[in-house]
């Protein structure tokens, strides 16, 4: 790999056909340039995207990718990662993606812990479709297919992650450019599953979770005394449901990842030309 | 005396029958004696009849038939299960003592022996082997040389210790001596050995051998019956070739993991049952559409919903050949014996890579869980070639890039195929979506680039058609009149079925389908035939559509669904009576 990679040699060039002021554009350059800072090259990155406006996010970005089923972007990451281990796995999509249709597949992917990264572009609302409440929206959040709110409390992505096992759990703000870009790239070193909830304000169907919101509510753990490898700090934050927090909640520095437990480093691309030497011993077995 | 020999144990669930039933199937193949095991098994683990049966002849067997010469019934209820199979001189061996078999009725004609077998077990070291001392006995009965039972009991109790070994050697003896002291029946069996190696596997093990000789590494699967015995199997012999299997959350999990291994650049599988088909639906359209090849294993069971899991139905053909939504090119390979899930995983590997398109590997569940003995050479590793189609490297990419540099993933050809990069290819960076997309892998809606992909992957099903060869395979007589045409694993039955029609000077010609899509075509075939009959394990004859789509023509169907397969005689009884109505008709 060499050092010499850009930013933008992540970038793509097709233009993105995201509303302009949306908060996917922000996740997606901090994304670009955490992949370039840790040394990846776009031929050595498998960037998985999930279905909403933020896994189009694959389409803008410049590497191996697949945008695949609404809601399995993690399994197809796995499938990438634990197949060629030297490939930099990064996995993006939205909260409804991840924690509604998804959901299943995010908990058991947090506590397989393989090496790879998950971005989620958390807008509190569904963008594609059109504004209809998603997951983490408020309880009473009016949208067109919950006129009075969902009036169900919305899921805590950081206490699901924490109750699952998760090995690196952070939060993020999408137009916080510098400190982003850091985060992913500090999920992308962890060696796990690096798992960062980016609030990416949708400027056109949320009017409530906006850019302001987010600058007058969040508070920066850097600036705070939190210890990220203490876990009942990190609970106790989590569960704080009158704040909202960026940085690095929990990070288990002794987290070893799956690939490395299950002693796969292999390339799995590479294989013989007819089966494999002493593949009659397998037949023999049936004697 | 008959040239096979039909042995069972039943019992309850729990009650040790597969085991014990494994050991005497072993012992035959070890002998040099052809076998043929089936199951019948309730969906519990606890509790419920079970039974194992055994067939076997010095001549190769391959299907079951209604007739049983031995039982070994654990429980009252296990004779009454077998009541239509068993026979004027069938022997049945029981436990007098025990408590519920001490009032059991052995029918008229046939011949009781009642072995203390847990008694005779607790004085060999534990009650444990009692199903060992039956063994025994029933070599005394069969004439089975009970030194091939010892080889099998090593192989089974080996990991244990030798005096596990010989404990149970011990019962198998003392099964054995009791039989021949109490009673004195000349039993009119003869199991002769043979001098031949043969090996014994099961469907599923068969797709899990050809799934490592292909070159699979990665396996992804949420357990199913009755498809978990590939999963079974692959654990701990996959990471011994440098590959690994994950159980996965679901079955939407699992064809996802695989997909993603497959886009990695290794040869990539997931294998379930119909439930998990009908949720890998949605992803299967985007393993075609993002041209990634694949091989999705549907060991097929009784549906639809949860249907019958432990019984056999072929009623998957369908779903394989047009489930998911809009339109998707895709292979269809159904193995028609054991030793044929061996080879069609390897070619379905080979055509996954070779058109970058998910394989169907339609198997079900009669074949799953047949053993059946093979010469080792059934599988011979020397002959499994692996062809990764349009794989390019560093070398070869500059053919498929644009004036840009960019990696044309989907670059549209004459032929159908497009190359493939496996990641960490330099200069092969690029995208790929299940939205409709240009040679470049990006989104698109351009109303001409929409058909010519769509046309493009259509192609390659074109040009599979003419370079690959999709013969049925064919027995019988090839010059009758009557025509029967089946798919899948009803092909042993039908080879047994034919052997005895003729023994009633009835010719047939029987074609075996193992190539659903594409398919033979055998508009010629049905032409030439007075009398067609086409034969399969569901109700509404999928595959009999398919030949009447194909060819035209009106043919007859013959359909079991009652979720037993075909058995051999009762197959050959069914035509008969179909030819003859057809012929008064
Ligand atoms: C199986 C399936 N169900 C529904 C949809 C429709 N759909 C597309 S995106 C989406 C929600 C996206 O929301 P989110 O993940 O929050 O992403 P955003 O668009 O807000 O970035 C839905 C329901 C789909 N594509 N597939
Ligand atoms: S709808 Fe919302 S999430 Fe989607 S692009 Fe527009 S602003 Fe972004």
């Amino acid at each position: 790999m060499s050092s010499d990679v850009r930013f933008t040699d992540f970038k793509s060039d097709k233009q993105p056909t995201w509303c302009p002021g949306c908060g996917d554009f922000g996740t997606m350059n901090g994304m670009m340039k955490a992949l370039a800072e840790t040394g990846n090259h776009p031929d050595d990155t498998f960037i998985v995207a999930g279905i909403g406006c933020s896994g189009k996010i694959g389409t803008y970005m410049h590497s191996y990718a697949i945008h695949g089923v609404h809601g399995r972007a993690l399994p197809v990451g796995t499938g990438v990662k634990l197949a060629n281990p030297d490939l930099e796995v990064m996995v993006a999509g939205g909260d409804g993606d991840g924690y509604s249709i998804g959901a299943g597949h995010f908990i058991h992917a947090v506590r397989r812990n393989v090496d790879m990264s998950y971005i989620v572009m958390d807008n509190r609302i569904y963008g594609l479709t059109k504004g209809q409440a998603s997951p983490t929206s408020r309880e009473d959040f009016e949208t067109s297919t919950t006129p009075e709110g969902p009036q169900q409390p919305p899921v805590n992505p950081l206490a699901l992650a924490l109750a699952a096992g998760g090995t690196f759990i952070a939060q993020s703000f999408s137009t916080d450019a510098q400190r982003h870009a850091a985060l992913v790239q500090q999920a992308i070193e962890h060696d796990g599953f690096g798992f960062v909830n980016v609030f990416s304000p949708c400027v056109t169907f949320n009017d409530v979770d906006t850019y302001d919101y987010f600058r007058d509510n969040l508070v920066d753990l850097a600036e705070t005394d939190h210890d990220p490898q203490d876990r009942d700090q990190a609970k106790e934050k989590i569960l704080d449901a009158s704040k909202e927090y960026m940085g690095i909640l929990y990070q288990d520095e002794n987290s070893v990842p799956y690939g490395e437990k299950h002693g796969l480093s292999a390339n799995m691309s590479e294989i013989p030309s007819g089966a494999p030497d002493g593949a009659m011993d397998l037949v023999r077995e049936f004697y | 005396m008959p040239a096979d020999f039909n042995w069972a144990i039943g019992g309850e669930a729990g009650d040790g029958i597969d085991s014990t039933g494994k050991i005497f199937a072993q012992a035959l193949s070890r002998a040099g004696r052809h076998v043929f095991t089936s199951k019948d098994f309730a969906s519990r683990i606890r509790g419920g009849y079970t039974a194992y049966k055994v067939r076997t002849g010095v001549d190769p067997v391959q299907s079951v038939v209604d007739r049983l010469d031995v039982l070994i019934a654990l429980t009252p209820r296990t004779i009454d299960e077998n009541l239509d199979e068993l026979h004027e001189g069938s022997v049945i061996v029981y436990d007098g003592e025990r408590t519920t078999m001490q009032d059991v009725e052995i029918p008229e004609g046939m011949i009781g022996l009642d072995v203390p077998l847990k008694g005779l077990a607790e004085e060999a070291g534990g009650a444990i082997m009692r199903n060992v001392v039956a063994l025994g006995a029933a070599c005394a009965v069969a004439d089975f040389p009970i030194e091939n039972l010892d080889s099998a009991l090593q192989k089974r109790f080996g990991g244990k210790g030798q005096a596990i070994v010989d404990n149970n050697k011990e019962a198998a003896r003392k099964g054995k001596e009791y039989v021949e002291d109490e009673y004195d029946h000349d039993f009119d069996y003869d199991l002769e050995t043979t001098d031949n190696d043969y090996v014994l596997l099961n469907g599923d093990e068969a797709i899990g051998m050809g799934a490592i000789a292909a070159g699979c590494r990665f396996y992804s699967g949420y357990p199913i019956t009755p498809a978990t015995d590939v999963m079974e199997y692959l654990t701990g012999r996959i990471e011994q070739y440098g590959g690994h299997v994950v159980q996965a959350e679901d079955e939407l999990s699992a064809i996802n993991m695989a997909l993603g291994a497959a886009r990695a650049g290794a040869r990539s599988m997931t294998a379930t049952s119909g439930p998990g088909i009908d949720l890998m639906a949605e992803t299967f359209g985007l393993v075609a559409t993002s041209e990634t090849p694949l091989v999705i294993c549907d060991v097929m069971r009784s549906g639809p919903s949860t249907g019958m899991p432990t019984k056999q139905e072929q009623g998957d053909l369908n779903m394989a050949l047009y489930g998911g939504h809009g339109e998707i090119p895709r292979f269809v390979l159904a193995p028609t014996s054991v030793s044929e899930c061996f080879w069609k995983t390897v070619e379905a590997f080979n055509l996954a890579e070779q058109y970058n398109t998910p394989v169907y590997l339609l198997s079900d569940l009669a074949l799953a869980v047949t053993e059946q003995t093979f010469p080792p050479e059934a599988f011979d590793m020397d002959a499994v070639e692996i062809d990764r189609g349009k794989l390019v490297d560093e070398d070869t990419i500059g053919e498929w890039q644009n004036e840009k540099g960019q990696f044309r993933a989907h670059a549209l050809t004459d032929d159908g195929i497009s190359p493939r990069a496996a990641p960490g290819t330099t200069g092969g960076a690029h995208m790929s979506t299940g939205l409709e997309h240009d040679e470049l892998g990006r989104r698109t809606e351009d109303t001409g680039m929409r058909v010519e992909q769509v046309d493009k992957r259509n192609r390659k099903v074109e040009t599979a058609r003419e370079t690959e060869d999709w013969s049925p395979r064919e027995f019988g007589d090839p010059d009758s009149s009557n025509l029967v045409i089946s798919w899948g694993s009803n092909e042993g039955a039908m080879e047994e079925a034919i052997a005895l029609l003729d023994d009633e000077g009835i010719d047939v010609r029987f074609l075996s389908v193992p190539y659903l899509f594409p398919r033979p075509d055998l508009s010629e075939d049905v032409a030439a035939a007075e009398n067609v009959l086409v034969i399969e394990c569901n109700a509404n004859g999928q595959f009999a559509d398919l030949i009447e789509h194909d060819t035209l023509t009106r043919v007859d169907r013959l359909n079991k669904y009652d979720g037993v397969r075909f058995k051999a005689d009762e197959l050959a009884e069914e035509i008969k009576t179909a030819l003859s109505t057809e012929v008064k008709a």
